[in-house]
């Protein structure tokens, strides 16, 4: 194959990795968004407080530093769990990027007006029916615009799996390049990959944006 | 705790407020407020801005909590729940038996945005009474219909006017069948023009159902037609009741003249 194309099978190789990293770390991300900050704005201040520290913690620490903890210290006694490197992945990036998705969760819970909220008591919803029938579907349309930017925030920041010896994209242009050389082109079609991925979500963040139905 | 020495029976009156009191902070708001409202009774209550109209309706309807007194609704201690003949703080599952009986309509309307017209109607008949979808779809309909909108239900909210969101509504809180409903200035979000359509379906209401109402509103021409007794509240009391001949031709008390001199000078 004509350069840079021979490049390509062993690239693809990574950007599958990639792939299923980020579907499976925002689907983590989305559940664990929801749930914390669903679980943020709870009456009870044992659930906020423990949801708090959660976020807190997984903000205030660097991603990369939360990966080498889920990797390599979680192994070691007294904890003795030892996840693949695919797993531990995608719980470090689906709980850091589901903690900043909590903080977007909660303000859009927060954002709905409580007029709404006392509708559903007069027409004797549950609590658990107020959240699911009335609050989160009118908040999801305030979620989803800055979730999509975070989806594509968690895209880039799978590079960083490679440090615990996961293949994903950068980790085989990385070998490509101690083997093959040719540095430039090899990170070109790097950067060309990440863009063609992230480009269809910065899409789908504006499609989502524009399409509420309703006012 | 409070002991219930006044047995309710259901004979008694649906709604009886006995010595409510509610403040926010240093504002009191109802002072020992006395009140009953008979069976299929509808009642007006009046009274100058501040006078806590809106927090009466807002107690009934679990909105609002009252700091002392009882509250019996058909016969049952609202915001209590009798433990060995004392009563007790009411717990949520007794607060939820309690919301069945009553419904509310607002005056910002609170229509669910993100729902069409129909299932705004349907929603609660269906996932709160386990109403079947067809039967709370056909139920709908008729409600609407009753209501004018049959050819709105799949319409969003936001694009109806507000005559037609607070008729909606109405249907909305109708479709829970409650045994008392309360009104809190349905029409003062309105345009002039539009207040007509909705008290329109009011009297309707009132002509054709044997609800008990409690209904809070400004329009005296309106509470004096519909309203078996007028209730003037002043300062978190009531000060004067009686049917409306009489409240709005010869009240008693000097400060219900005075209020209704102002009201209806415009
Ligand atoms: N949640 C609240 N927090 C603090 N003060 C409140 C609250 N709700 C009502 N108040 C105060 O209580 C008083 C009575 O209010 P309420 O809304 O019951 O009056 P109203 O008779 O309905 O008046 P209006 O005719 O203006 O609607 C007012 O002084 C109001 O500012
Ligand atoms: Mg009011």
């Amino acid at each position: 194959m004509l350069p840079p194309f021979d490049l390509l099978p062993t690239l693809v190789r990574g950007l599958r990795v990639t792939i299923g990293l980020t579907l499976a770390a925002s689907t983590l991300a989305l559940i664990v968004a929801v749930i914390a900050g669903v679980a943020r704005t709870s009456k009870n201040p044992l659930i906020s407080g423990i949801v708090g520290f959660y976020v807190e913690l997984f903000r205030g620490t660097s991603v990369l530093v939360q990966m080498f903890w889920i990797f390599f210290v979680l192994p070691i006694p007294p904890f003795n769990i030892s996840l693949s490197p695919f797993l531990a992945g995608v719980i470090a990036l689906g709980l850091n990027v589901g903690a900043y998705g909590s903080e977007v969760v909660r303000g859009a819970i927060q954002a709905i007006s409580r007029s709404q909220i006392e509708a559903g008591i007069a027409l004797n919803f549950t609590p658990t029916q107020r959240m699911t029938r009335i609050i989160l579907p009118q908040a999801m349309v305030r979620i989803l615009p800055p979730f999509g930017n975070l989806l594509i925030e968690l895209l880039k920041s799978t590079a960083l799996v490679s440090l615990i010896t996961l293949s994903d994209l950068t980790f085989q242009a990385l070998t490509l390049r101690q083997t093959v050389g040719r540095t430039t082109e090899v990170f070109a079609v790097l950067l060309i990959m990440y863009f063609l991925l992230a480009y269809p979500l910065t899409l789908g963040v504006r499609w989502v944006e524009g399409r509420r139905v309703w006012a | 705790m409070v002991q219930d020495n006044d047995r309710q029976d259901a004979s008694g009156p649906m709604i009886r407020f006995q010595k409510v009191k509610k403040s926010f902070g240093d504002v009191h708001v109802l002072r020992e407020l006395d009140l009953d409202v008979a069976t299929a009774e509808r009642i007006s209550i009046i009274g100058a801005s501040g006078s806590g109209k809106t927090t009466l309706l807002r107690i009934l309807m679990t909105l609002e909590e009252p700091n002392s007194g009882v509250i019996y609704v058909d016969g049952e201690p609202l915001w209590h729940k009798k433990v060995n003949g004392e009563l007790v703080e009411a717990d949520e599952k007794h607060l939820r038996k309690m919301r069945g009986k009553i419904g509310m309509v607002f005056q910002q309307f609170n229509l669910f945005p993100h729902m069409k017209v129909l299932r705004n109607v349907t929603e609660a008949p269906i996932h709160v009474l386990g109403t079947p979808r067809d039967k709370a779809e056909a139920r709908a309909k008729e409600l609407l219909d009753m209501v004018g909108l049959a050819d709105k239900m799949d319409n969003y909210p936001s694009q109806l006017s507000g005559g037609q969101q607070q008729r909606v509504a109405i249907a909305r809180a109708l479709a829970m069948q409650p045994k008392v409903m309360l009104f809190d200035e349905i029409t003062a979000a309105l345009d002039p023009e539009l207040v007509g359509e909705v008290l329109g379906v009011m009297r309707q209401l009132a002509h054709e159902t044997q609800m008990t109402m409690l209904i809070v509103t400004h329009e005296m021409g309106f509470a004096r037609d519909v309203s078996h007794r007028i209730v003037f509240l002043h300062e978190g009391q009531v000060l004067e009741e009686g049917p409306p001949e009489k409240i709005f031709t010869n009240p008693d008390h000097p400060r219900t003249r005075e209020f209704l001199s102002r009201v209806l000078e415009h």
